[in-house]
């Protein structure tokens, strides 16, 4: 029973991660039609902003420490960072440990002003093409995108962990009841699956109870009456792919201490996203968070060794059997409307 | 009346041909390599000799292949008379003499091998084929190792393998033309264990998370057998997809067993993912058995652990070299190399400079470029003064010998660089075995080839 819990709250953060992707990757779809496949990236690029404003917070000036010699024997020169000097030493370490909630706000306008210039500089051009030649220029950008980061930051995994006060962990089974050290949570995961249901509820409601949710709604359900209308339906669509932008962006900040970011990070989630957004269903925003958490949790099960000890490489391939089986019994996804990609 | 068309001149034509065909295994012998400058691939005509350095210079390995090309840079450099030397002054045998090889100007290509096997191949192909290469080196996988020292044993080139630790690599799946100056997972798991045990006692029980591929494989049979050969039980083992990122489904049903020391078969990504998740999901501050757990890396790569942070801080693993190492041959290294290029060198820089330099000293020795030649040179080859203390090229396999690093993470590093700490220089008998050892069974070296 404790084991069954521990990996639907693994499940839980994993879902959160690929809701959070799914969703912003349904937004654009069912704005634009638009089969985005930089959207990886994106979730990348914001976990990018994280380590940036990691570094502009350590920015420093180097003093001699001649009681200590660097490797090649020379006086050791320590790097102090400007925040020390302006804030003293504990003040200033403080704001550093706290960097990546800091780049939340960082975050914001940087992943809305590139999901801006991505739509308006290159995946306008492509809204009539048919999805097979969006799917390679959005692909390509992908790649352009995790190169230019990789030639700044290197391949290897930079750490950004988490502030202090959530590094550690906590025994969720005493809670229940269980033994003492059988279900260990770290916090960090826990405030990364809060987050997402705050990220999720906020966009939900955007799209429910503003003119502008309204708007878009309507012009995802008949694009061409509601430009009938008078309303510049593109400008919206434009503000909704950079409002798709700031989420992934959003959830790749707040992923960063739970793996250390990478240049290829957004490759990693992005095929599953797509797998989440179709088994979720076309264009539907609930199939996608539905599915993403499904599918999270799934995976974690799959990966108990009493499964793959049963089934020996379930672990690989359980997102894809499920997906199957879902696309045989309910071609549409679990939440898909008709018409979506029929044509 | 008939007519033959033998002749005597057509028959002591005939006849020389066939003796000197026949006395070909004796021409070429020990010196007399000198005189065969042609009769293999790419041998080289001109001023010059091509060297391949195939490195992954893109994908998740790209950081550790550009310090691989750093390194091979330095030594063609140094090979060439330029720059102060480096390790050459220290080296044993003083063939080399600055002057490039044989008198040639060391000059060479680059391939990118983005730690893919078939990516590999092709750009050793190409530069063995196109650019003339006679001596392909590089590589920072295993998998990309095996598969490129079967293509230079086909091509008739040599092969000095980079950073490779699979056992299989001059195991099951050795090469005549192929040697490798990096340690293996046996070494890693026999210099290990005795540390293991003094650390953390002989009754322990361990869980193995393994990279589900050929290094994987190796390194948790190595690690195993030596652990339990000094009491350590196995509760569980379980493979990992190499392109798992997150490990919190693999880690947790670690909570659930008896198990108080948890060792990770992993490296490079897989290797800072799966540990920052033991770490988060507060693994070091359990008490199980009445014994704090452990966590164990087996392989360590500096580059690696910078990935991972803090959490390596006090965690067990091997390594084949380390800069901070105080010999005179590593102190020679890290001078030209932080010198140049204003840090210190990788386990991975460290092991390609090594192997460039003793195929250098290898063709010196031999007088030939012919890859027979640099084979009879490297088999059996004893030197010192190239960083980890005397070291043997064995000839049964084409494993070096030497000294093994047991490291820890370093628990108040001074720079970005300082954080491994040597724990102890494990002797290289302790980690040597037999040619046919079981872990290493199946393969045979093969004739040498020298192509063309």
């Amino acid at each position: 029973m404790d084991a069954i819990l521990l990996q639907i709250l693994n499940g839980l953060d994993k879902g959160s991660a690929y809701a959070l992707i799914a969703l912003g990757l349904t937004l654009i779809f069912g704005t634009l039609g638009v089969v985005n496949f930089a959207h990886g990236a994106l979730f990348m690029l914001g976990a990018f902003c994280a380590v940036t404003l990691n570094n502009i917070l350590s920015l420093s000036h180097e003093i001699v420490d001649e009681t200590q010699t660097d490797f090649l024997g020379n006086p050791l020169r320590v790097e102090v960072p400007y925040i020390y000097d302006w804030f003293g030493p504990e003040v200033g370490a403080s704001i550093i440990e706290w960097s990546v909630p800091l780049a939340i706000l960082f975050s914001i306008p940087i992943m809305i002003a590139v999901g801006f210039i991505m739509e308006r500089g290159l995946i306008k051009h492509f809204y009539k093409r048919p999805h097979a030649d969006q799917i390679l220029v959005t692909f390509g950008l992908a790649i352009v995108l995790q190169e230019i980061i990789k030639y700044f930051y290197g391949a290897n995994p930079i750490p950004t962990p988490a502030p202090p006060a959530f590094t550690g962990s906590f025994d969720f089974g005493t809670m229940l009841g269980f033994e003492p050290g059988t279900i260990i949570y770290p916090y960090w995961r826990l405030v990364y699956f809060f987050f997402a249901m705050i990220i999720i509820a906020g966009v939900f409601a955007f799209l429910q109870f503003t003119t502008f949710g309204m708007v878009v709604r309507a012009g995802m359900a008949d694009r061409e009456t509601v430009g009938l209308l008078g309303i510049n339906i593109d400008k919206r669509f434009t503000i909704m792919f950079a409002i798709a932008a700031c989420v992934a962006g959003l959830a790749g900040v707040m992923y960063t201490p739970i793996n250390s970011p990478n240049y290829h990070m957004g490759m990693d989630f992005l095929v599953l996203s797509f797998v989440v957004v179709v088994v979720g269903g076309m264009g539907s925003l609930p199939g996608a968070v539905l599915a993403g958490f499904l599918l999270g949790i799934l995976e974690s099960f799959a990966s108990m060794r009493q499964v793959v000890d049963l089934l020996p490489g379930i672990n690989q391939i359980i997102i894809y059997l499920v997906a199957i089986i879902i696309l045989l019994t309910r071609p549409r996804g679990l939440m898909g409307r008709k018409g979506v990609m029929e044509d | 009346m008939s007519k033959t068309n033998v002749t005597r001149r057509g028959v002591l034509k005939t006849g020389a041909v066939a003796g000197a065909g026949l006395a070909v295994p004796t021409i070429f012998d020990g010196q007399a390599w000198a005189q065969a400058g042609t009769g293999f691939t790419n041998a080289p005509e001109g001023g010059s000799v091509t060297l391949g350095f195939n490195v992954p210079q893109t994908g998740p390995y790209a950081d550790e292949g550009a310090d691989e090309l750093r390194a091979y840079e330095l030594a063609v450099e140094h090979l060439n008379g330029e720059g102060d030397g480096g390790m050459m002054s220290t080296f044993s045998s003083q063939a080399l003499q600055g002057n490039g090889i044989l008198g040639k100007k060391v000059e060479y290509v680059t391939g990118d091998t983005q730690t893919k096997s078939d990516a590999a191949r092709a750009s050793a192909k190409s530069m063995i084929e196109k650019d003339g290469a006679i001596m392909i080196t590089g590589g920072s996988s295993s998998g990309v190792a095996v598969a490129v020292q079967a293509l230079c044993q086909e091509a008739g080139v040599i092969f000095m393998a980079g950073l490779t630790h699979s056992n299989d690599t001059t195991g099951k799946d050795r090469r005549r033309n192929g040697f490798r100056h990096f340690f293996n997972s046996y070494m890693s798991g026999a210099a290990l264990a005795p540390i293991l045990a003094n650390n953390y006692g002989t009754d322990r029980k361990a869980y193995h998370l393994t990279a589900d591929y050929n290094w994987g494989y190796t390194t948790e049979e190595a690690v195993r057998s030596s652990t339990e050969a000094m009491g350590w039980e196995t509760v569980g083992q379980v493979l990992t997809p190499l392109t798992q990122t997150d490990f919190s489904s693999y880690i947790t049903p670690v909570l659930q067993s008896d198990a108080d020391v948890l060792v990770l078969n992993h490296y490079g990504g897989n290797m800072v993912n799966s540990l920052t998740n033991a770490v988060q999901f507060g693994l070091r501050d359990r008490v199980v058995n009445g014994k704090n757990f452990e966590i164990i890396v087996p392989l360590y790569s500096r580059l690696m652990a910078k990935g991972a942070g803090a959490n390596v801080k006090g965690i067990f693993g091997s390594t084949n070299w380390h800069w901070s190492l105080q010999d005179e041959g590593s102190k020679a290294f890290v001078q030209s190399f932080g010198t140049k290029y204003g840090f210190p060198p990788s386990q991975a820089a460290h092991t390609c400079y090594v192997q460039t330099m003793l195929y250098a000293d290898a063709v010196e020795r031999s007088g030939s470029f012919n890859p027979c030649a640099v084979v009879e040179a490297l088999e059996g080859f004893e030197f010192d003064g190239l960083g980890n203390g005397p070291t043997l090229y064995r000839a049964e396999d084409h494993q070096c010998f030497k000294d093994v690093l047991v490291v820890k993470g370093k628990e108040n590093p001074t720079s970005e660089f300082d954080l491994l700490e040597i724990v102890e220089v494990t002797p290289a008998a302790q980690v040597t075995y037999a040619p046919d050892h079981p872990q290493f069974a199946g393969g045979q070296l093969g004739a040498c080839n020298p192509g063309a």
